[in-house]
């Protein structure tokens, strides 16, 4: 019997909890989790909270086994998990935040996305009007010569809102200390309460270029909580669509860490290949990034003929005009100088972390959830995981163009092999807990829900990939110029509003 | 990187042609800003993009703007870093208590005359997440809009309609 099985047996099993086991357990046993994600025998996969307990899901990397692990929290507080554990700080602060929950001996008790303007306090949990609220203290930073940089909420370009705060010695980082929770616009609140319908609305709202993901993400929790299954088309036009969004994503990112290095040829070219793509996306499905595409029980569009040629026709476009720009980025010394042995993160930490998609593959973490939980169609179709250590810019640069050579396999796997039938069954409106890890392209999204008895969301939690993506920005940028902070952010990518929920 | 500079040499832009001068879009966006405001804009206007809590969809069509198939700076239009060189402020999303002070910062920063456009729905009214305890509601709850453009998120193709409407007499080019 391994260490997770221990868990759960000294646990009190939840029977309606699918497809993972979920048990309730006490502070002994959240203890002894806790020293097993220290030790890497689990690795977190999520940590929130409800309005009388904390909820840890963990993942182990051995038996390919998860699970969800519930403290009770009678007395409004949990031993923390964040003190032998760094990759859950932020979670905890996030419970404190909206359940007034205390995490016991934490390592950091600032607040996270209450920036103390919401009226209210805990809004998730026992609620009480907002009180005066203490100035944000930033970690002190000390010595000879060093100065600040303050960036943002509004930054140059047109992307989302965060504060950055760099400590520099000259030219080069000392520290980033990030600071988020500008766009948190309450939706795990919303959710409460929520029929199934809306709840797939919000969570295809929760990051625009995760919209795919996050609603495949969310109806396999539902279905999942229901026990119903979606028929075997939906289930490929949902990857159907979760490779157009990677490739998509995928495309635009190539083209933009080039831009940040100030060599806009590949941001051109890119950007049309991205373009091209999302037309193709627009004309088979009727939406750009198709949004509201996928919802529990199945999907609400189709593949015709003509969309069947188009995507056929932009398979072939992407496959004569890509590799050219491979090679350019290849070739091309002065851009190489940028990225090669930019921005390094160890595999160490991002095996600590959890660290998904492209960050962590890039840094030797060889975990995608289409493989390590094959959902389906994934589970019968072919695919390669690319996986690097180098773990620089370079290196999340390339493991980017892998994987856009598996999507434009899959979709090429996934037209040849798509079955007939149905795209839609109904769910019925029964009480049920369900939890989903789907893949997104920045890495995996997880989705907890549990339904009341009217079939209505009583609570719905859905963590992106970048919760333990951007504390790992922090240590990547330590010892850069601060001329290179755009490029390693932008080979991050990670989301704020994903992030902020 | 030779052959693909001469590639682009001797083929055909990708380039689209402008919205016709008749297109009902872009003749109803056009018709909701009084005529003064367009005089005094002129032909060429900087753009800043604000997003004040948007799920990100917007910025990504944005974005899209830019590409070889809209090619927005054709038209004299273009995005700038600084509030302080802007014209014409993008706002998207609903506007979050969070972001709410670095939005009206961020107004107060731009020179007049100036001008502000809602972009997507969430702009219009706080869409999906009005009635959030987080969420303050649409653009307009916070500074004055001149212009709204729905869609969720609006297609490049709107956009460019919408910026072409706040420009001198969209009709006669």
């Amino acid at each position: 019997m391994n260490a997770f099985d221990t868990l759960l047996a000294n646990g009190l099993a939840v029977a309606e909890h699918r497809p993972w086991p979920r048990a309730i357990v006490d502070e002994d046993a959240w203890r002894s989790a806790t020293a097993a994600l220290r030790e890497g025998v689990l690795s977190l996969l999520g940590l929130w909270g409800e309005h009388d307990a904390v909820h840890m899901a963990v993942y182990d990397t051995q038996t390919r086994g998860a699970a969800v692990l519930t403290l009770p929290c009678p007395n409004g507080a949990f031993p923390s998990v964040a003190l032998s554990h760094p990759p859950a700080i932020r979670l905890e602060r996030t419970i404190a935040d909206l359940f007034g929950f205390v995490p016991l001996d934490a390592p950091d008790s600032r607040p996270w996305l209450d920036h103390g303007r919401w009226d209210v306090r805990h809004p998730l949990g026992a609620t009480s009007p907002e009180t005066t609220h203490a100035p944000y203290a930033f970690l002190a930073n000390e010595g000879e010569a060093l100065h600040q940089i303050p960036v943002g909420p509004v930054h140059a370009g047109i992307i989302e809102p965060g504060h950055f705060r760099f400590t520099a010695n000259g030219e080069t980082v000392v520290r980033l200390e990030e600071r988020l929770g500008y766009v948190h616009k309450g939706i795990e609140g919303l959710m409460c309460g929520a029929d199934i319908a809306r709840g797939a609305k919000l969570a295809g709202r929760t990051s625009g270029d995760s919209t795919v993901a996050y609603t495949i993400a969310f109806a396999r929790a539902v279905e999942a909580a229901t026990q119903s299954e979606a028929p075997a088309r939906a289930h490929y036009l949902r990857a159907l669509m979760a490779e157009i969004e990677r490739l998509a994503n995928h495309l635009g990112d190539v083209g933009a860490i080039c831009n940040d290095a100030s060599f806009a040829i590949m941001h051109a070219h890119c950007s049309v290949l991205r373009e091209r793509v999302l037309r193709a996306a627009d004309l088979c499905f009727g939406h750009r990034l198709m949004r509201d595409c996928v919802v529990p029980g199945g999907v609400t569009v189709d593949l015709d003929a003509t969309g069947a040629n188009a995507l056929r026709e932009l398979i072939k476009d992407v496959r004569h005009q890509f590799p050219q720009l491979v090679s350019l980025y290849d070739q091309t010394a002065s851009l190489q100088d940028r990225t090669v042995t930019t921005g390094t993160l160890k595999p160490e930490l991002a095996r600590q972390f959890g660290a998904g998609g492209y960050v962590g593959r890039a840094s030797g973490r060889d975990f995608d959830a289409r493989r390590a939980f094959a959902y389906p169609p994934y589970d019968v179709l072919t695919f390669d995981v690319p996986v690097l250590q180098e773990g620089d810019v370079n290196a999340r640069v390339w493991i980017r163009i892998r994987e856009i050579e598996q999507s434009l396999s899959l979709i090429e796997q996934i037209l040849a092999t798509l079955p007939s039938g149905s795209t839609q069954t109904d769910i019925p409106l029964r009480a049920g807990e369900g939890v989903a890890l789907v893949e997104a392209f920045r890495g995996d999204v997880l989705v907890w829900l549990r339904l009341d008895e009217s079939g209505r969301i009583a609570r719905c939690h859905l963590r992106d990939a970048s919760w333990f993506q951007w504390p790992l920005l922090e240590g990547v940028i330590e010892g850069n110029i601060v001329a290179d902070f755009p490029l390693c952010n932008k080979s991050f990518n990670c989301s704020y509003s994903g992030h902020d929920l | 990187m030779r052959r693909l500079i001469l590639q682009g040499l001797t083929r055909k832009p990708l380039t689209e042609a402008r919205p016709a001068a008749d297109d009902p879009e872009l003749l109803a966006l056009s018709a909701r800003l009084d005529a003064a405001a367009k005089k005094r804009l002129g032909r060429s206007l900087s753009i800043r993009e604000v997003d004040a809590g948007s799920c990100n969809g917007c910025e990504l069509e944005i974005h899209a703007l830019q590409n070889a198939f809209y090619d927005l700076e054709r038209f004299g239009l273009r995005f700038v870093a600084s509030p302080r060189h802007a014209d014409v402020l993008f706002v998207t999303g609903p506007v979050t208590k969070n972001m709410r002070e670095a939005l009206e910062r961020t107004y107060t920063a731009t020179p007049s005359p100036k001008w502000v456009v809602a972009v997507g729905d969430c702009a219009l009214d706080g869409g999906m997440f009005a009635g959030s305890y987080a969420v303050v509601g649409g653009v307009s709850a916070v500074v004055p809009v001149d212009l709204h453009i729905k869609g969720c998120p609006p297609k490049p193709i709107a956009l460019l309609k919408g910026l072409l409407a706040l420009m001198e007499n969209p009709i006669a080019k």
